[in-house]
């Protein structure tokens, strides 16, 4: 029986969902279908609702808001009429829901085993206490987890982040439902955990003949696991189809721009931003909720929300311009230029670092050139972090030599020279902690200035909107709290505040990370942008390979606190000499790979 | 786990030995004649010379600490400069009255507070919950002798006369065999620490309950009395246990005032006359004992604290 | 990518300074709230009756006006007279200034030794923080009460004495809050910032640690002003404070204690009073504290 044949698992028809408080929409005129052995990707960027219409499947909803409108069908049954008792039964039983974070979603008071056998006991309490045993070492099993006594006495925190997630996902499976919601299962992994994660997932829903709606912002992972993709923007459904449709001919300008932003491992093409920010419900524009941020915007796309317009059977696309751009999406782009490298501006030397007692840090020899990018991956726990801090001075605890054009430093900040300090500029992964909350961005900045270029006030102002504009921000963002901004603003200045000591090395530590994609790629864009007019160095701390192909001239690869490869990106990225860095690669998922596939 | 033990009974006992040195230089080594603090400036030159022999203030400061300390240690708490009598005669039988009084007072106190905390948080947001909160923040604002007064004037004088303004309890008579003595300040500490602890099991409650974890267990299809007691309750009760360890330490200096209000022959009631009559051995022996308290207390806290939380519990393994 | 990063609509209009627009809204924030709101009022009736008070009193606070224990309504007097033939509510009107002044003051104190100490442990760590932190756990072995009397014990009864006991041993209270509070934002990245930028450690201390203290730290303030209130009524109570015949709240309720069964207003008066002062502040403070836990969340 092919998947088209199979029932429909999921219907999902005019879902509206209010805030409570306001009574503005989170979502509304959601439509979807699952079938049985199908998984639909519901992708979308931050605040765009997704996580908010998989937890509806469940009949739940977080506080704060309510189902206003519409109707989800489970197998055929209407939510909205379902007893409490009957609800219950529903959740876990024929639905059921894998974490974004199993390391919060887990009881950390309750053993494992406790944990996956209450499961069976709420659903399957007529079945003998020697067949529940046995399901649920069946489904650990399904799982690659142990079923042994001293595994289920076990408590979450005593398990890996990857183990917590496949605890998730055989609780999950364990009363074999017919609907599995997951949210974003996979965020928080390694990409090699991840790959193991998400073959575990396609597996079981392919061989239990789930309906699967797997709700996650990364594309390249969706490409790799759905077959049916609905997009999400501000609250709405903006386009949904066939895999290969939406990723091959996608038709909604948003769609396309964020296919554009994401980077590619082969490095075709370069990355592009979306400018502006997504509107927040109550504070949506009139019209198509994305026509601020479109270049193909027309009078009436300002007056009405587009309807939905079939373009082949199942690629369904709300946007009236869908016919007018162009089918195929660019492949090609400028990419990063072959830079210029000159003189060694800074050299890690046989460094050693530790925390306490640990070595975490095992001889690391690293050098930077003037206008050179350099890119230091590895995964969580592999010291990257650890070595940029040592090289901005935070992390004093380390022997070998940093040295800053040719000079020794000093181990910590407070011991260097105000020259070193200034010259070496640290961007911190998360924007909503790397800036003062109490202060204005024009006082931040102005700050910095005052720190490195005592001037008076008038001066200081003048350089403050200087600063600004070099990362593209109004000067009218100077007078803005950061709690005022949005996670790009703020990332923008934060670099901002790095530029304005006019440093000779911009250490990034994960820069864009805690960014949507759209808004990683105008940040990349901005760096690249930088480094062409200034002649930058730069240290560009990630885990995400793909955005070092974009970006960086040279790789250096680290793993468990030392560097197993380095060389330049074009050579690692084709070439890899390192079993590590072959690994990583082939475990990275991209649009590209799976299309082909 | 076991250093870590180790570690915070070192730190009791570190703690211990400072209290012992601020009480013996609050009392004693400040400037100016103990004696004469405690006899008044009237006292004749023989009898402050004698009380001065009495407590070693002829020797230093130093021979004088090490000498109180080695008394304390061992048992000997010295002798009382106004009754003349061993201040351990004095205090034993009102140690055990108090200690009554505060442990029948926990007992009710501390499961009452977490049985309305997390039912304040179950029903959160609806009518009980803002009378009861609002009624539990009033009442938690309140001094304890404010609440011991309004006690007495409501049951035992004014308005009705159910129980004895006095807790009389005849000599060599323990207070749980006159349990009328007992209801009144037991009823008073019982007001003063149920509205702290239970807005604290509230607060901790509500956090839990908006957990991913217990958002999950929902998910999972589980009872509703499942998830609040078997996923909530387990992980919102360790703020509860700290607080009423803190608690439990307050009701030692919450029943200085609360039985001097209602003259129950406890510790604290003892305290407030030896301060009046300036009997300075028997205020530094009453301190020492009211601070070991908070010490012990704390400490059993830790354990506790420890015993009901797996990650702390398997640390080390 | 050339467009201006902040979109035109999306952003609130430029705001005032960071202090008016700090207060301003926890204020109203706090306000909003109807518990809050009428703690407002009851704290401030009750200010003013202690300020105001001594004005309104129809008779001098000692002197004798009317036989001893007179019941209510006699001799044209309110509340009748105490045991010493002195107006109650002369008394009463008088005896609140003592108790609200000393426990300000007293406040005062123990808020601004504890934010020192709690923000340099936070920030400086180590050795430093173990020393002022094991300090603080001395003091905070000792009810503030006992701390007090062994004080008095030594000393005598002294107003000036009672101020600096109930500050004193406040402050390591304060220290503990405000001390978790700075360690939170000690470990956010704006810290390192100004970290590897070389800011002076005093400017990290006061320029980036306290502005973002400022919300617990006025709950604690509100929080050791209460039990402040309840403290320093109690020494009085016991006689250990401000001494007879003053006319205190504390003071008065020891006076007619054991006339309460023939003149209950004596003691009914001062209670009801110190139980409304702290009722108000409590409630006011635990409104600012709602408000301010709601702006961090955002709403």
């Amino acid at each position: 029986m092919t998947v088209a044949q199979q029932p429909t698992a999921v219907t999902v028809r005019e879902l509206k969902i209010d805030l409570v408080s306001s009574g503005a929409d989170i979502v509304d005129a959601i439509m979807l279908d699952v079938r049985a052995g199908e998984v639909l990707g519901l992708v979308g960027e931050s605040g765009s609702g997704k996580t908010t219409v998989g937890m509806a499947l469940m009949g739940y909803c977080r506080p704060g808001g309510r189902v206003t409108g519409g109707e989800i069908l489970i197998d055929g049954r209407p939510l909205a009429t379902m007893a409490a008792a009957e609800l219950r039964r529903l959740r876990g039983g024929t639905v059921s829901y894998i974490p974004q974070d199993p390391g919060t979603a887990l009881n950390p008071a309750l053993r494992i085993g406790r944990q996956l056998s209450e499961m069976l006991d709420a659903h399957s309490a007529d079945t003998s206490e020697e067949d529940r045993r046995a399901r649920m070492r069946e489904t650990l099993d399904e799982v690659a987890l142990p079923g042994t006594d001293e595994f289920l006495r076990r408590y979450p925190h005593q398990l890996s982040g990857g183990q917590q997630q496949r605890v998730a996902i055989a609780m999950a499976f364990a009363c074999r439902p017919h609907v599995i919601v997951c949210d974003e299962p996979t965020t928080g992994l390694d990409v090699t955990t991840q790959a193991r994660v998400l073959e575990t997932v396609r597996d079981l829903c392919r061989s239990h003949q789930v309906a699967a709606v797997y709700v996650s912002h990364d594309l390249a992972v969706v490409a790799e696991l759905a077959d049916h993709v609905a997009v999400m923007y501000s609250g709405r459904i903006v386009e949904r189809g066939a895999r290969d449709a939406i990723f091959s001919q996608p038709r909604h300008p948003y769609t396309r721009k964020l296919l554009r932003a994401v980077p590619d491992l082969e490095g075709r093409r370069a990355v592009v931003g979306i400018a502006g920010r997504a509107p927040l419900p109550g504070n949506r524009p009139a019209g198509c909720f994305f026509h601020p941020r479109c270049d193909l915007a027309i009078d009436r796309c300002r007056e009405q929300f587009p309807g939905p317009t079939e373009l082949e059977p199942g690629h369904i696309v709300h946007c009236y311009r869908a016919q007018d751009a162009p089918a195929e999406l660019p492949t090609t782009g400028e990419l990063a230029p072959a830079a210029q490298a000159g003189d060694v501006v800074i050299a890690v030397d046989h460094v050693n670092g530790h925390y306490g007692s640990h070595h975490v840090l095992f001889d690391i020899d690293v050098t930077v050139r003037r206008n050179e990018c350099v890119a230091l991956v590895g995964e969580s726990g592999s010291g990257k972090t650890t070595l940029a801090r040592c090289i901005a001075g935070l992390h004093g605890n380390y022997t070998g030599d940093i040295k800053l054009g040719g000079e020794r430093l000093q181990e910590s900040a407070r011991g260097r020279t105000a020259q070193a300090r200034k010259q070496i500029q640290y961007v911190f992964q998360n924007p909503y902690a790397s800036l003062n909350p109490r202060r204005t961005v024009g006082q931040t900045i102005a700050r910095q200035l005052q720190l490195f270029f005592p001037g008076n006030r008038r001066e200081t102002g003048r350089r403050v909107a200087e600063c600004l504009e070099r990362v593209a921000l109004s000067a009218a963002a100077a007078n803005r709290y950061p709690d005022q901004l949005s996670g790009g603003e703020r990332q923008r200045v934060a670099i901002a505040r790095a530029l304005a000591a006019e440093p000779s090395l911009l250490v990034c530590d994960e820069v864009t990370s805690a960014l949507d994609v759209s808004v990683q790629a105008a940040i990349v864009e901005l760096l690249r942008d930088l480094r062409t007019q200034t002649g930058l160095s730069m240290l560009f701390i990630t885990h995400n390979l793909a955005l070092i192909r974009t970006i960086a001239d040279r790789v250096v690869v680290m793993t468990e606190g030392r560097i197993v490869e380095s060389g330049p990106t074009l050579d690692v990225f084709t070439s890899p000499s390192a079993e590590y860095t072959g690994r990583l690669l082939a475990n990275t998922p991209t649009v590209e790979a799976a299309l082909q596939r | 786990m076991t250093t870590f033990l180790l570690r915070r009974v070192l730190l009791g006992l570190l703690t211990l030995f400072l209290v012992s040195i601020v009480v013996f230089a609050a009392t004693q080594a400040l400037p100016g004649n103990a004696a004469v603090a405690i006899l008044g400036r009237n006292a004749t030159p023989a009898r402050v010379a004698a009380l001065s022999r009495q407590l070693h203030l002829d020797r230093s400061v130093v021979s004088q600490y090490t000498h109180w300390l080695g008394g304390i240690v061992s048992g000997n708490l010295g002798t009382s400069a106004a009754t003349q009598q061993p201040v351990s005669h004095l205090i034993s039988a009102r140690i055990l009255n108090s200690a009554f009084l505060v442990i029948v007072s926990a007992i009710i106190a501390v499961p009452l507070s977490i049985a309305l905390g997390v039912w304040m948080a179950v029903r959160r947001d609806k009518p009980a919950d803002h009378i009861l909160s609002t009624t539990t923040l009033a009442l938690a604002s309140l001094p304890d002798f404010v609440i011991g007064l309004a006690l007495a004037l409501l049951l035992a004088t004014n308005v009705a006369h159910v129980f004895p303004a006095v807790s009389i309890v005849p000599p060599g008579e323990h207070a749980w065999n006159v349990p009328k003595a007992v209801v009144l300040p037991a009823l008073t500490l019982i007001i003063a620490v149920t509205p702290y602890i239970s807005r604290i099991m509230r607060a901790s409650m509500i956090e839990v309950l908006e957990s991913e974890y217990v958002t999950m267990a929902r998910l999972k299809g589980l009872p509703n009395r499942t998830v609040i007691w078997r996923h909530a309750v387990p992980n919102a009760i360790v703020p509860a246990i700290q607080v009423s360890a803190l608690q439990l330490a307050y009701m030692a200096g919450g029943v200085v005032l609360v039985e001097y209000v209602f003259s129950f022959p406890g510790i604290g009631a003892q305290l407030v006359d030896s301060v009046g009559n300036r009997d300075i051995p028997v205020v530094q022996a009453l301190a020492i004992i009211i601070a070991a308290v908070y010490v012990v207390v704390n400490l059993v806290a830790d354990l506790l604290t420890i015993v009901v939380t797996p990650r702390l519990r398997t640390a080390g393994r | 990518m050339s467009t201006p990063a902040i979109t035109a609509g999306a952003a609130p209009a430029a705001p005032p300074s960071m202090r008016q627009r700090q207060w301003s809204v926890l204020l109203r924030a706090t306000l909003r709230q109807w518990r809050a709101r009428i703690g407002l009022a009851i704290f401030v009736i009750m200010v003013l009756i202690a300020l105001v008070g001594p004005l309104l009193a129809p008779h001098s606070p000692n002197v004798f006006v009317s036989a001893p224990n007179s019941p209510a309504g006699q001799n044209g007097l309110l509340f009748g007279a105490d045991s010493l033939g002195r107006d109650v509510w002369s008394r009463f009107l008088h005896g609140g200034g003592s108790v609200l002044g000393m426990s300000l003051a007293a406040t005062l104190i123990g808020v601004g030794l504890g934010l020192v100490v709690g923000l340099t442990a936070a920030y400086l760590g180590g050795v430093t923080d173990e020393v002022l932190m094991r300090i603080s756990d001395v003091f905070m072995a000792f009810p503030q009460i006992v701390l007090a009397l062994l004080l008095v014990t030594a000393f005598g009864p002294s107003v000036g004495l009672i101020i600096l006991i109930v500050g004193v041993s406040t402050a390591p209270r304060v220290a503990r809050v405000i001390r978790g509070a700075a360690l939170q934002v000690v470990e956010r990245d704006f810290v390192k910032a100004a970290e590897a930028v070389g800011e002076p450690r005093r400017r990290i201390i006061f320029g980036e640690l306290l502005p973002n203290v400022t919300s617990p730290l006025l709950v604690e303030v509100g929080l050791r002003l209460t039990y402040s209130i309840g403290l320093i009524a109690a020494l009085n109570f016991l006689g250990d404070g401000i001494q007879p015949p003053a006319a205190d709240w504390g003071v008065m309720i020891n006076e007619n204690r054991l006339a309460v069964s023939v003149q209950p207003w004596g003691v009914l008066l001062p209670v009801l009073a110190i139980a409304l002062l702290t009722i108000g502040s409590n409630l006011l403070t635990d409104g600012f504290a709602r408000a301010a836990i709601g702006l961090d969340r955002g709403e």
